[in-house]
């Protein structure tokens, strides 16, 4: 067992859990996040990604012990102020079906709209090709993306 | 003008302030009511002018929470905004609650309609009783009724006590299409705000207090039972809370938290015995099933004679293999016991088959048993098993405390239940011009429903009256259903039996076509020239509708247009669930493989309620049907599933991710199925592009091997 102090949407969190203990699985049963999901546990899938000092990265594939002392966001407090725009963008061209990727999903094209505010198809394939979803809405998860980054454009800024 | 009889709706709700209870029945699929009306939906309209809808429709993505409503809020005349679906549980007042067979929509549309439509009535009623004024100098609109003459208004809210006195009405005025103000709009979906928040609570995102987590290692081989298990290493494992056996073939892991139960597994050590299958594979499993050829089948349909025709004589051979559904969200389902009743939250497309499967396993009657019903991040037919829910009923009462038991993505691939591979044989007899004046499909597959124990009537699944009709008109026609056996598990999977018989009867009318020398499209238009009726089991199918979606897709993906340089295009058609369905698949070659650039898709399901959740639905189960056709592939080698997670068995991604483009044939029809229609044309329309771009014919699934 190792006591962590973690830093979470903002809040710091102290947890008590054996280190290697995946982030996802902290998030999910010790802190009750539970809009971050585990579908493969292998980093295959994306529907577990969150954000560590800005950058996506696979929960169910990172070791708590890891992220000790950084900041760490999830979808809980990706849109800290209202809906983030790119929520408003998913709602706006009517993502989810099932909607259990779309976190993951959201995450993953939240830290691509940071380092890329104006992504060609290209750049969204590339950013977003680590998230399955199967219920197939590849298509306009793409749309809320451009979306979200002409709307972006339009207010200075993702954040 | 609607006639109602008592069986369809029930009043209820009489008891003061309680407001205005409609209870009506929803039929599944093809069955029927039973003897006793047993509603199994309810509308209810409370004081504080709410409109709730209890009905139990599981909601796996597929928009029924949207959709359903909005078909009740038309005949209503609700404001959209007072409406809220409840999601019911399992009942044993209820009938049946299966959510499947893409009947939500089909199925509901004329009791919805008449439940919104007689409650409108009564409403109107109350306020001209309350007004002392003629019924017929009201009317009903956006949530109140109206006398215009007066200028007065009074809310549904308001009006529901009174209208609760009111008999149900014998006959109502049931809405022309013209006059639609909710139905067939863009309406955006009702639950999408809660799931871009991660707000909304999943099966496996629900949490009761004092719940502990578990995982079960399960026999490896399938039918192989549990022999001995040393749990030592695994209670050294912290927060591991109990090991124990589960039945007869597999052991628990308790913990804490779902890591503690991962790595308490990790560590168990299980001796198996491994039982009959121990030496199973995939070879001995296709070459079982390609032995069932040589049996009698049962007719499907038949007109004609096949067999005495003569002309040029064409056959082809196909198969496909054994697919699993693999939803994002793995298996998973929390369970309470508490001696003389358990209580479940189970993420469920068949709350009463797990009360009852449930009840059964720990000794329990099902009326001591409680199904809450969850989201579920996908279905695809995998959560109509209950086996995830009697395994967490089984480790709660074993611990006698909540628990939330996990299965792994490795789990839900290997300790699934399996679309049945098939083999199919087709041959047909061309006359001098190349048309076929005879065919014949014969489908070599093993039965979902015979193995699960359940009838197969006339040695006929059940499922093939809604996935394997006719589609062209043909004077000597016939398809043939071989029964097979396979100690496979298997289980319904998104078109079932569909995407195996539009496979092989559509690369076969590619093949004819290429042997007429004709263009694909062209060909099968001259099959559907001619309006007929093609009546199978309880649909027609119509050679006109048909060819309706055919024309439009062709139209729409300009096939009479040349195609840009190495591009590619193939079709195909085919109905099931009672709808239409014509793709066009155009791709490009890379490095022998074919990218798939662009899907054009036309549909005729009737009159259509959302076109944005239509629209989600067919490009949906694109994209599903390509990951079939191209790479779905569960293999068996030594008894056990060779797949285990996205690496070796790979949905789409992205990058693979074609534009899918929809269309639906304006109509004013009763809805049909929509969620599963569009997976069966796509296989055969990208092979067919393949051909077209290679001359190779493929016969096999996955087309990527």
């Amino acid at each position: 067992m190792a006591d962590l102090t973690l830093r979470v949407n903002g809040s710091e969190r102290k947890v008590s859990v054996p280190p290697e203990t995946p982030l996802l699985w902290v998030l999910r049963d010790t802190l009750e996040l539970t809009g971050t999901k585990f579908g493969c546990g292998a980093g295959l899938c994306g529907a577990c990604t969150v954000h560590v000092e800005g950058n996506a990265i696979r929960s169910c594939s990172t070791a708590v012990s890891q992220v000790a002392g950084k900041s760490v966001t999830t979808i809980e407090g990706l849109g800290a102020n209202g809906l983030h725009v790119l929520q408003q963008a998913w709602l706006a061209e009517e993502v989810p079906q099932c909607g259990y990727c779309q976190t993951g999903q959201i995450m993953s094209a939240a830290a691509l709209l940071v380092k890329t505010p104006n992504p060609t198809d290209d750049q969204i394939t590339q950013a977003m090709n680590g998230n399955l979803c199967r219920c197939g809405t590849y298509e306009r998860i793409r749309k809320a993306i451009h979306r979200a980054a002409g709307d972006t454009a339009a207010s200075g800024g993702a954040r | 003008m609607s006639a109602l009889s008592r069986r369809e709706l029930l009043v209820g709700g009489v008891a003061a302030g309680a407001g205005l209870v409609i209870g009506f029945y929803l039929p599944h699929g093809s069955g029927s009511q039973k003897d006793t009306f047993s509603p199994n939906a309810y509308l209810r309209i409370t004081p504080d002018n709410k409109v709730t809808i209890v009905v139990a429709r599981s909601e796996m993505g597929q928009g029924v929470r949207t959709a359903l409503p909005m078909i009740l809020a038309e005949e209503l005349e609700a404001d959209w905004k007072q409406i809220e679906i409840e999601q019911a549980g399992a009942s044993m007042l209820y009938g049946d609650q299966t959510t499947g067979g893409s009947a939500s929509v089909r199925t509901t549309w004329d009791p919805m309609r008449k439940a919104g439509a007689a409650a409108r009535e009564m409403l109107i009623s109350a306020a001209a009783l309350a007004w002392n004024v003629p019924r017929s100098a009201c009317s009903a609109e956006n949530g109140h009724v109206k006398h215009t003459a007066s200028n007065r208004s009074l809310s549904y809210g308001e009006l529901a006590g009174k209208a609760a006195t009111l008999p149900i009405p014998t006959d109502v005025p049931l809405k022309q299409s013209k006059d639609y103000k909710i139905v067939g709009q863009r309406l955006a979906r009702v639950d999408s705000p809660a799931k871009v928040k991660g707000e909304a609570t999943f099966g496996i995102d629900f949490r009761t207090p004092g719940m502990r987590y578990a995982l079960l290692s399960r026999c490896p081989v399938i039918g192989g039972k549990v022999a001995s298990f040393d749990d030592k290493e695994s209670r050294k494992i912290s927060g591991v809370s109990y090991v124990g056996k589960i039945g007869d073939s597999a052991v628990a892991v308790v913990a804490d938290s779902v890591w503690g139960a991962m790595e308490g597994r990790r560590v168990l050590n299980v001796a198996w015995d491994e039982g009959p299958n121990k030496d199973l594979n995939t070879a001995a499993v296709m070459a079982s099933l390609k032995q069932g050829a040589s049996k009698n089948g049962a007719n499907l349909f038949a007109v004609g004679e096949p067999a005495k025709v003569s002309g040029r004589h064409i056959s082809a051979e196909y198969q496909l293999p054994f697919m699993a559904h693999a939803p994002m969200e793995p298996g998973n389902c929390t369970a309470h016991y508490r001696g003389s009743k358990c209580e479940l939250w189970a993420p469920t497309q068949v709350p009463q088959d797990c009360r009852d499967s449930v009840a059964q396993a720990i000794g329990l009657d099902p009326d001591q048993v409680k199904v809450n019903v969850t989201l579920m991040g996908g279905g695809f037919g995998r959560r109509l098993e209950h086996d995830y829910a009697v395994e967490a009923a089984q480790v709660s009462k074993a611990i006698n405390a909540p628990v939330k038991v996990v299965w792994t993505r490795e789990d839900d691939m290997r300790f699934s239940t399996y679309r049945p591979a098939s083999f199919h044989q087709l041959s047909a007899t061309l006359d001098a011009s190349g048309v076929p004046v005879a065919l014949t499909h014969r489908i070599i597959a093993p039965s979902i429903s015979g193995q699960k124990g359940q009838p197969v009537p006339n040695g006929v699944d059940p499922d093939l009256p809604d996935e394997a009709g006719p589609v062209y008109g043909i004077p000597n026609y016939s398809i043939e259903y071989v029964m097979t056996e396979t100690p496979v598990p298997l289980g319904w999977m998104r078109s079932v039996y569909a995407l195996q018989s539009a496979f092989a009867l559509e690369s076969f009318i590619d093949e004819l076509a290429v042997a007429a020398g004709k263009d694909p499209v062209q060909y099968r238009l001259h099959l559907l020239a001619k309006d007929q009726d093609l009546p199978y089991f309880t649909t027609t199918w119509k050679t006109s509708r048909m060819r309706g979606v055919l024309q439009l897709a062709a139209e729409k993906a300009g096939w009479n247009k040349a195609l840009a340089a190495r591009r590619y295009r193939g079709v195909a058609c085919f109905g099931c669930f009672s709808s239409y369905m014509a793709e066009v698949v155009e791709i490009s070659m890379e490095n022998d493989q074919p990218r798939v650039q662009r899907v054009v898709a036309a549909v005729d399901c009737g009159q259509v309620v959302n076109p944005s959740i239509l629209e989600q639905q067919i490009q949906g189960g694109v994209v599903y049907g390509l990951a079939n056709a191209l790479r779905a592939k569960i293999t068996i080698e030594k008894g056990r599933i060779v797949q285990g997670n996205f690496d070796d068995y790979g949905p789409l991604r992205m990058d693979e991710t074609p534009t899918v483009e929809v269309y639906a044939v304006p109509s004013q029809e009763g809805p049909t199925g929509i969620g599963e229609p569009s997976v069966p044309p796509v296989a055969p329309a990208l092979c067919n592009a393949i051909y077209a771009a290679t001359k190779k014919r493929i016969r096999a699934l996955p087309i990527l091997s």
